[in-house]
C-alpha cells in the first residue's frame, strides 16, 4: 500500500499499525481492508478464525491489533478473543451487526477492548490505534515514572533511533523501553509493589505443558507460582511471568464454566476495590493501582507479582476488571480480606450460583484456588497453548460484601458440565470434565479428584495443542460437520426451485463470471467456499455453468 | 455535452436510490473509498455482496422447506445475510432482515416466509437499479467522478 509520505521522519505512531482483520463476510473484509489502508495501516485479511490464529501465532510480534466478527463459521469470534488475548496478548476489537447489549457485554466480558457494530464508519477505525497505545502504555505501569515518559516521549518525536525509512511500529516503540527495564530491574525483588517489566514471554505449547504438569505434580491445592517454576526448569522463565501465567489459565477456565451461567452477565464493579494492593504478606504483589485488598495472603503459596499480569489484564481495558482479576490470583484462605478476592474467584467458575450471593465464609476461601484448578487442568487437556484470562465474569457481586459464599464454592466446579452444551463449535469444544462438581465443598481434596478426572478428558480432546495440529483437526472436524447436514447436494433441487420462486433471473444460460477485483487477498474463495460447502452439505463451487449465480451478475457491461 | 446530460442522469438515478430510501449512509462510505488506486472499488464490492449473500439467500430458502422450521438455524442465516447487506448501506433489504429475524424470534413461520420474499422482492429491484445505475457509470467512463452526498 502507498504511504505517500513526503517524510519519513515525520511517519509516527500510529501510521503502520499493524491490523489483522477475521472476517468471514467477504464484502466487509474488502471494506475494512479499504478503510483500514486509507487510514494508512497495514491491513491482513483472512476470513477463517483459525487461519486467523495460525497467522498470528507465525509472527508472534507480527501485529498490533486484531479486529474480529464475532459470528465466523470455524470459530465462535468470542473464543477467538480469548486466544489471542491468552497467547498473543494483543487488543482485539469485536465486530457486529448485532448490537444487542447481552453481546456487547459478553464481548466485553471477554476481553475484547472494543466492539464495533456494522455498518462501520472509517472514522471508527481510524482510532482503533488507542487501544494499541492504551495496552503499551498500561504495561508500562509497572514501570518507573520516567521510563514510562521515556516511552511516551519516543511516541510523540517520532524517536531519532529509529531507521528513517521505516515506520514508527509500536513494538519498536516499547521494544526499546522493555530492553532498558529489564537491564534495570533484573534484580528486583520479586515481592515489590511495581513489579518489573520483563520482555514478554510467550507462551508455547511446550511451555505451557511444562506449565500444566508442575501445576499437576503440584497439586492445586498448593500450586503457585514459585513452585511451578521451579518444576519447569526453565531458566530464562521468571516467577512474575509464571504468576500472569498461572492468572490467565484460572480466569480462562473459570470464565469458560462462566459460560453457562445465564447470570453470568455483569457488569465488573470492583471499584470498591481501591485499597492498594501492598504485597503485604509477600504473597501478593501487584501493582497498586490495582487495589485489592491484599490482607491475608500469608497462607497463600501464591506470590506473583502483577506485572504481566497487568497487562493482560489491561487489555481488557477495564480497570475493574483488572482488579476483580487480581482479587482473583489471591489464593489465601482466609475470608474477611481476602473475601472479596474469593468472591470474585468463585463467581468466576460457579455457575449455577446467582452471582448476588457471595457471602460466604471461609470455606470458601479454603476451596476457591483449587476451585479453579480443575477448570485449568480442564483447558490445558483440551488447548494446552490456549490460556484464556479475559474472563470477566460477574463481579457485581464483588463489590458487595466481602465473603464468598460457600454455595459459590460449591458449585463451582458443577459448571464444567453444562460448558460442554455451550460449546457449539465441536473443534473449539473443552470436553466437559466428567468429575463431579459437587466436590467442591470447601475440601482442597476434592480438587485433586477433579484434577485426575480431567485427566482422561485429556485424551479424549482432540489435541489442539500444537498450532499445526489444530489447524488440521480442525478442518477435519469441520468435515465432519458438512457431512452431518440433510442436503448433501442439491443444486439440481436448487435451480428448480429457484425458477419456481421467480425471483431470480430466468437466463441460466448466462454465465457471468465473476469479476478480478483485483485483490485476491480479499477472496480466500477456494478454502472458505470449500468450507461453506461442507458446512451446509453441498457442493458451493464457483463454477458458474453448475450453479445459478445469474443473481451476481449483476453488471454486465 | 453529451457527457453532462449523462452525468446528471447518473447523478439523478444516485440520487432517487436514496430518495427512495434504498440506499443509506453507508453506500456513501463505500463511494469515500473509491479513489485512484480503486477506480471501481464501489461496483466490486456490490457485485461481490450480491454475489456473496447469494449463498445465504439459497440457505434461507433450503432452511425455510424444513417441517418444523428452525427458527435459530433462520435467525442464524439472516444475521449473517444482514451484515453483509448491511456493508453496501442496503437499506430497505436491511429491513426485511430485521423484520425476518423478530419474526424468527416469535417464532412465526409465516411472517418468516412472507417476510423473506419481501427481502427478495427488494434485494432484486435493488439488484436491477444498481445494473442500470452501474452501466451508466461505466458508459461516462473513468472521467466520471464518484457524486459526493449533497
Amino acid at each position: 500500500m502507498e504511504s505517500g509520505f513526503s517524510s519519513p521522519r515525520s511517519d509516527v505512531f500510529p501510521v503502520g499499525l499493524r491490523v489483522l482483520v477475521v472476517d468471514d463476510d467477504p464484502t466487509w473484509l474488502k471494506i475494512l481492508e479499504k478503510m483500514l489502508k486509507k487510514c494508512s495501516y497495514e491491513v491482513t485479511t483472512c476470513c477463517l478464525a483459525r487461519e486467523a490464529l495460525s497467522l498470528l501465532r507465525e509472527r508472534k510480534d507480527g501485529y498490533d491489533i486484531v479486529i474480529s466478527d464475532v459470528n465466523m463459521p470455524d470459530m465462535d469470534g468470542f473464543k477467538l478473543l480469548e486466544h489471542v488475548g491468552l497467547e498473543m496478548d494483543l487488543p482485539v476489537i469485536m465486530m457486529s451487526v448485532d448490537g444487542e447489549t447481552s453481546r456487547v457485554m459478553k464481548g466485553v466480558q471477554h476481553g475484547a477492548c472494543d466492539y464495533l457494530l456494522k455498518p462501520i464508519r472509517m472514522k471508527e477505525l481510524r482510532n482503533i490505534w488507542q487501544h494499541v497505545l492504551r495496552k503499551k502504555i498500561q504495561e508500562g505501569r509497572d514501570i518507573e515514572g520516567h521510563d514510562v515518559f521515556e516511552g511516551l516521549q519516543i511516541l510523540r518525536n517520532g524517536s531519532d533511533r529509529y531507521d528513517d525509512s521505516q515506520f514508527l511500529r509500536v513494538e519498536e516503540l516499547f521494544s526499546v523501553r522493555k530492553r532498558k527495564d529489564v537491564d534495570k530491574y533484573e534484580e528486583k525483588e520479586f515481592g515489590e509493589t511495581c513489579s518489573t517489566k520483563k520482555a514478554r514471554v510467550v507462551w508455547s505449547v511446550d511451555l505451557h505443558q511444562k506449565f500444566v504438569e508442575a501445576v499437576n505434580q503440584i497439586g492445586f491445592d498448593k500450586v503457585g507460582p514459585k513452585k511451578i517454576l521451579d518444576l519447569m526448569n526453565v531458566p530464562w522463565l521468571t516467577r512474575e511471568n509464571v504468576a500472569s501465567h498461572l492468572q490467565k489459565y484460572r480466569l480462562y477456565l473459570s470464565r469458560l464454566q462462566k459460560e453457562n451461567d445465564p447470570k453470568a452477565c455483569f457488569v465488573v464493579g470492583m471499584k470498591q476495590t481501591d485499597s492498594s494492593l501492598k504485597d503485604g504478606d509477600g504473597n501478593f504483589s501487584v501493582c497498586s493501582s490495582l487495589g485489592v485488598p491484599q490482607t491475608d495472603v500469608t497462607n497463600s503459596s501464591f506470590s506473583f507479582s502483577g506485572d504481566n499480569f497487568l497487562q493482560n489484564v489491561d487489555s481488557i481495558g477495564c480497570e475493574a476488571d483488572r482488579k476483580r482479576v487480581v482479587q482473583e490470583q489471591t489464593s489465601e484462605p482466609k475470608r474477611a480480606a481476602a473475601t472479596e478476592l474469593i468472591k470474585t474467584r468463585c463467581t468466576h467458575m460457579k455457575f449455577n450460583n446467582s452471582f448476588a450471593s457471595v457471602e460466604s465464609e471461609g470455606k470458601l476461601a479454603a476451596c476457591y484456588p483449587w476451585v479453579e484448578a480443575p477448570q485449568m487442568k480442564l483447558k490445558q487437556e483440551s488447548k494446552p497453548h490456549q490460556v484464556q484470562i479475559n474472563q470477566l465474569p460477574s463481579v457485581s457481586s464483588i463489590s458487595s460484601g466481602r465473603s464468598a459464599t460457600e454455595k459459590d464454592k460449591g458449585s463451582s466446579i458443577e459448571s464444567k458440565a453444562p460448558y460442554s452444551e455451550d460449546c457449539s463449535q465441536p473443534m473449539v469444544h473443552l470436553n466437559p470434565p466428567k468429575a463431579s462438581t459437587d466436590s467442591c465443598s470447601g475440601k482442597a481434596k476434592s480438587f485433586n479428584e477433579i484434577n485426575d478426572h480431567f485427566e482422561p478428558i485429556s485424551t479424549a480432546t482432540a489435541p489442539l495443542g500444537v498450532k499445526n495440529q489444530n489447524v488440521i483437526d480442525l478442518s477435519s472436524i469441520s468435515t465432519d460437520l458438512g457431512s452431518g447436514f440433510p442436503f448433501s447436494s442439491f443444486d439440481e433441487d436448487l435451480q428448480g426451485y429457484l425458477f419456481q420462486d421467480g425471483c431470480y433471473p430466468k437466463n441460466l444460460e448466462q454465465i457471468i463470471e465473476f469479476p478480478d477485483y483485483g485483490d485476491p487477498g480479499i477472496f480466500t474463495e477456494g478454502p472458505t467456499h470449500l468450507y461453506d460447502a461442507m458446512r451446509f452439505g453441498y457442493e458451493y463451487s464457483y463454477d458458474p455453468t453448475e450453479y445459478p449465480v445469474i443473481d451476481e451478475g449483476l453488471f454486465i457491461a | 455535452m453529451e457527457r453532462n446530460q449523462l452525468s446528471r442522469q447518473i447523478n439523478r438515478m444516485r440520487q432517487s436510490l436514496f430518495d427512495q430510501g434504498s440506499l443509506d449512509e453507508q453506500f456513501v462510505q463505500l463511494e469515500l473509498l473509491q479513489d485512484e488506486t480503486n477506480p471501481n472499488f464501489v461496483e466490486e464490492v456490490v457485485t461481490l455482496c450480491y454475489r456473496d449473500s447469494y449463498r445465504l439467500i439459497l440457505n434461507l430458502e433450503q432452511a425455510l422447506q424444513k417441517s418444523p422450521l428452525d427458527f435459530n438455524q433462520l435467525d442464524s442465516y439472516m444475521q449473517q445475510f444482514k451484515g453483509s447487506s448491511s456493508s453496501i448501506g442496503a437499506r430497505k433489504v436491511k429491513a426485511q432482515c430485521t423484520l425476518f429475524r423478530e419474526y424468527c424470534k416469535s417464532g412465526s413461520g409465516e411472517g418468516c416466509f412472507r417476510t423473506f420474499q419481501e427481502l427478495k422482492k427488494e434485494r432484486t429491484a435493488l439488484k436491477n437499479k444498481f445494473e442500470a445505475y452501474f452501466q451508466l457509470k461505466r458508459q461516462a467512463g473513468p472521467s466520471q467522478i464518484a457524486s459526493r452526498p449533497k
